[in-house]
């Protein structure tokens, strides 16, 4: 185990990527239950 | 041959006994313990403690080429089938309801997957990144999915990762109101929203499986089996025509599944590889996930707050960990506290249940960035 602390810095953009890509899902998910609602009425 | 000599099997094992097996026995037993007087994750904790102490004893026949509990290793962990049918179970069980009446809800979902690649970050500093990936999904506070993932990453850490997960899953009622009471001022966690249940059509319920199923499949498809078996799951709950299928799901299925899954893991917590200075190292990062999710979720909540004109109550945004339902009863009791007409019992389970989706994301993406 070795300690290299630039190794964060370098991960950074795939916590960036990884949170917006989560959220442009969940977005998404959003939408289409809103469709869906929209669509299927809510009985 | 003499008569000692013959009798020398009674205690060849005496001789063997290591004392690094001897605390292994003691983790175990807290285990035990802890599964059984503290009722933490009782239905996983109490097989891998009693697991645990089976494999750490001299020439343990439970392990190696034969043994069952290796046999049952490669038949179930190491393809990653436990977890994927534990999650028809999970699947069964989760009623997205409150979710569905309120999707906007699922955003606090997203904001509290934070923790995970926080985590993931701090984590590369000490391991190589396919380690610190698994390290960092502990923070999905979901077990199978952090099992899965650490399994596909090939993380030799994977005892210790299943340890962390499920422990701090039971630990979230001591975890969460910390972070929670940091981040917020009593003001804001009197603020009250009153529930406006929304009819959900149950097309809609028997819908939103296949849907989820085929977004997630679409950006993530490494996550393909995670989200499908979940959501599979799901759809024999609310389609209504398979009520036996789901009731077997949710308790038969979901309860064998879980007692081979506990005992199976146990199979690699033997001393030499479980007692090394990375273990303490990843128990520790593990809480940090959690305490960084919670704070994800509160910290976008007092965002989302900025903008709004009815102002949402911050704590619901920590119920965004997956940990259902522990994380939305937590945050319910804290409005309680606060003031005793503040229920927030149906937002804080919406979010809640929309953090067991998004945690899923999550590990679809880290497979996705590292396979």
């Amino acid at each position: 185990m070795n300690f290299e602390p630039m190794n964060f810095v370098h991960n950074l953009s795939y916590m960036g990527v990884g949170m917006l890509g989560i959220f442009i899902v969940m977005g998404v998910i959003i939408g289409a239950v809103y469709g869906l609602g929209k669509l299927l009425g809510k009985k | 041959m003499t008569f000692v000599e013959q009798m020398d099997f009674l205690w060849s094992s005496f001789v063997a006994l290591d004392w690094k097996m001897v605390v292994m026995w003691v983790i175990g037993g807290t285990l035990i313990y802890l599964a059984i007087k503290k009722e933490m994750e009782p239905t996983l904790l109490l097989p891998l403690g009693f697991g645990t102490i089976m494999v750490n004893l001299p020439w343990s026949g439970a392990i190696g080429p034969e043994g069952p509990l290796s046999v049952l290793f490669n038949a179930g962990i190491a393809n990653e089938l436990f977890p994927l049918i534990l999650f028809i179970g999970i699947g069964a069980m989760i009623d997205f309801g409150p979710v569905l009446s309120n999707p906007k809800l699922m955003l606090f979902g997203a904001a509290a997957q934070f923790g995970i690649f926080f985590t993931m970050c701090v984590a590369s500093m000490f391991f190589p990144l396919n380690d610190a990936a698994a390290i960092g999904i502990i923070g999905a506070a979901d077990g199978p999915t952090a099992i899965s993932v650490a399994i596909k990453l090939g993380s030799k850490y994977l005892p210790a990762i299943m340890v962390a997960a499920y422990s701090y899953m039971a630990l979230v009622p001591i975890i969460q109101p910390p972070v929670i009471k940091l981040l917020t001022t009593k003001k804001e966690r009197m603020i009250r929203m009153p529930y406006r249940p929304g009819n959900v059509s149950k097309a809609t319920k028997i819908l939103f499986p296949i849907v989820i199923t085929l977004v997630a499949g679409m950006v993530a498809p490494a996550s393909i089996a995670l989200v499908g078996f979940l959501m599979f799951g799901n759809l024999i709950r609310e389609c209504g025509v398979l009520n036996s299928l789901s009731e077997t799901a949710q308790k038969v299925l979901a309860n064998l599944v879980t007692i081979f899954l506990g005992l199976t893991i146990a199979s690699q917590m033997v001393a030499d590889k479980f007692l090394v200075p990375e273990t303490l190292l990843i128990l520790g990062l593990g809480l940090f996930a959690f305490v960084f999710d919670t704070a994800g979720g509160v910290l976008f909540a007092k965002f989302l707050n900025l903008f709004l004109k009815e102002k949402l109550n911050p704590m619901i945004g920590a119920a965004g960990i997956s940990a259902f339902p522990m994380s939305g009863r937590v945050v319910h009791k804290m409005g309680l506290e606060e003031d005793p007409q503040n229920h927030l019992l149906m937002q804080s389970i919406g979010v809640n249940v929309s953090g067991q989706i998004a945690s899923v994301i999550a590990g679809g993406m880290i497979l996705n960035f590292f396979m």
